[in-house]
């Protein structure tokens, strides 16, 4: 069992009223190992999200599931009741950090009460009583050097976005999860915050708190500096697959080129460039695109691009869905 | 030149709460910023740079110290409005779920003194989408909740090319939408600028945005601007100890910026 986590042609669609099919994510597959992080990037509405909700088994409607399969340690998550995933994978084998804390935190409730439900749904022990959890809770917020008794015994709204964040961090990750998947934590906050998180985030993966994470975001240059390998996703697919080296410095894909450009940096060098804007917008998912999905927006397309179905294919060391990079 | 200072502040500061719990917001800050000119304030969260926005725009008045804008206190807001506009960080706050979003752009047309006839206001709208790269018919009958992110920012901005303001305050315009909007964004910025010759103050937590369009730069902590300067000069040699902390915590691809 070398793979913690493997995704095997994941298709999920939604369904809307109408009783037309969105194609969010399409024949996405990827395996990590024990200690891997996978960083995921794309711009808003490539269906970032939505593949995070399939990772964690968890296909509330309108989301369903097309095809494929997702296992983590072996254990298939597909065609499981929403109350097994529940009870016997939230939190333990998969935990998801989402993006808004404001939004994930209940602003009637105190944080120790927010984190004792946390504990008490989802490590399928029914008998444990609240000392236990205050208890647990404490000895975990001291991990983080945060002003634990302070913070437990607040509610959400007494906080700063920088503590709510940390301690939606926390909550996420009470139970040791296998993986974690960090959807976007960083995006709501200033870039001082922004660096505070993800310190904390290295300091558990220090603590061996849990050691294989999906970071979403669609920062660029700060996955740099988070994961090991990178995905890139456009339209529902991942365009380009390769180590965050490859990717960030040495981009192949024309979208991923495109991402690249649009970044600004306070570097002297880059005053005079322009940041490349890709007009346009992704095609919309309803219907079954022909051809290559980024064509319409492509700076380099070709005729035959909107023709031909592109799949993915090793350029070098990487997988790029692009017939004509190099 | 005083005729050409559109903004100037003298020592204001501004309080919010009372006794124990009184926050100052806005401590002894002063600056002109003159016609045409691009400003970016930076800082992090809660150093007070919305809060100064908020005085540029009239929607507080200093407690202390004075405010000008080009010469003279800001006393009706309502004809501040006519040359002084804005765009906000979350454009869904902005418009009204219930109504279609070009009546809502046509109806913005009320706050000028001289409201142009029907058939102008048409056509401005349409003048204003297309620069902003939406085709009318895109938005013919559309409500706000039914476009994404990227396009209600856009919408915004069709009302800041539809109303063409004298001055503009961008209040964290791109904090909600990812880098490539961010991009387009800024290009419509840009074309603003050019075309109508404007006076824009950015307030930003990002510095690579300032560096990128700004003509200076001022740099906020705890209700203080502790620098102020060409952004050349404030991002190769930060004076302050502030300025330094902010540009070391970017993320950059060519530097080294978290130990593991």
């Amino acid at each position: 069992m070398a793979h913690i986590l493997e995704v095997k042609d994941l298709s999920l669609h939604y369904l809307t009223r109408f009783g037309q099919k969105i194609h969010a994510v399409t024949d996405v597959s990827f395996t990590m190992k024990q200690g891997e992080i996978l960083g995921v990037a794309g711009e808003s509405g490539c269906g970032k999200s939505t593949l995070v909700n399939g990772l964690m088994g968890l296909f509330i409607p309108p989301l369903y599931p097309t095809s494929g399969d997702v296992l983590v340690n072996g254990e298939s998550l597909m065609n499981r009741s929403p109350k097994d995933i529940r009870e016997n994978v939230l939190s333990q084998k998969v935990s998801m950090i989402p993006q808004g804390a404001f939004n994930a935190l209940n602003p009637t409730r105190k944080i120790k009460d927010i984190a004792a439900d946390v504990i008490a749904a989802h490590s399928g022990n029914k008998n444990i009583n609240k000392r236990q959890i205050y208890d647990r809770l404490r000895e975990r917020f001291d991990l983080f050097g945060m002003e634990t008794e302070h913070i437990l015994n607040s509610y959400p709204i007494q906080l700063t976005a920088g503590e709510r964040q940390r301690s939606v961090i926390g909550i996420s990750t009470l139970l040791n999860p296998k993986v974690v998947i960090a959807d976007e934590p960083t995006s709501a906050l200033d870039v001082t915050t922004q660096k505070v998180v993800v310190k904390m985030i290295f300091d558990l993966l220090e603590k061996n708190i849990f050691s294989t994470m999906i970071f979403i975001t669609h920062e660029l240059p700060l996955l740099r500096h988070v994961s090991h390998n990178i995905g890139i996703m456009y339209a529902g697919e991942f365009v380009e697959y390769g180590t965050t080296v490859q990717v960030v410095h040495d981009p192949r894909h024309p979208y991923t080129r495109a991402l690249m450009g649009a970044m600004l940096s306070a570097d002297s060098e880059q005053k005079n460039r322009k940041p490349t804007t890709i007009e346009g917008a992704p095609p919309s998912l309803a219907k079954k695109i022909e051809g290559c999905r980024f064509a319409e927006r492509c700076p380099s397309a070709r005729p035959e691009c909107r023709l031909k179905t592109q799949g993915l294919r090793m350029v070098g060391e990487r997988l790029v869905r692009c017939d004509y990079a190099e | 030149m005083p005729s050409n200072i559109i903004f100037s502040a003298k020592d204001i500061s501004k309080f919010f709460g009372h006794g124990k719990k009184r926050i100052c917001a806005v401590n002894n800050v002063s600056f002109d910023i003159a016609d045409g000119e691009i400003v970016s304030i930076v800082g992090g969260s809660g150093c007070g740079k919305s809060v100064l926005a908020k005085i540029m725009l009239g929607l507080y008045s200093p407690d202390s110290g004075s405010f000008l804008y080009k010469g003279k206190p800001i006393t009706n807001t309502r004809n501040h409005w006519n040359e002084v506009q804005s765009v906000f960080q979350d454009p869904f706050g902005c418009f009204n779920q219930f109504f279609s979003i070009r009546s809502q752009l046509k109806d913005a047309f009320g706050i000028l003194k001289e409201k142009p006839s029907k058939q102008n206001i048409e056509k401005r709208v349409d003048e204003a989408l297309l620069a902003v790269n939406v085709k009318p018919l895109d938005i013919e009958g559309k409500y706000p909740f039914e476009l994404s992110g990227g396009q209600m920012q856009r919408m915004l901005l069709a009302r800041i090319f539809a109303l063409k303001p004298k001055v503009l305050i961008a209040d964290e315009p791109t904090s909600m939408v990812d880098a490539c909007v961010r991009a387009n964004i800024l290009d419509y910025l840009m074309k603003l600028k050019e075309e109508l010759g404007m006076t824009i103050v950015f307030v930003t937590h990002d510095i690579g945005l300032a560096y990128y369009v700004s003509d200076r730069i001022f740099i906020m902590h705890e209700a203080k601007i502790v620098e102020a300067g060409k952004p050349e000069d404030v991002t190769q040699n930060p004076q302050s100890p502030h300025t330094v902390r902010l540009l070391e915590d970017i993320p950059d691809i060519n530097r080294e910026w978290i130990k593991k």
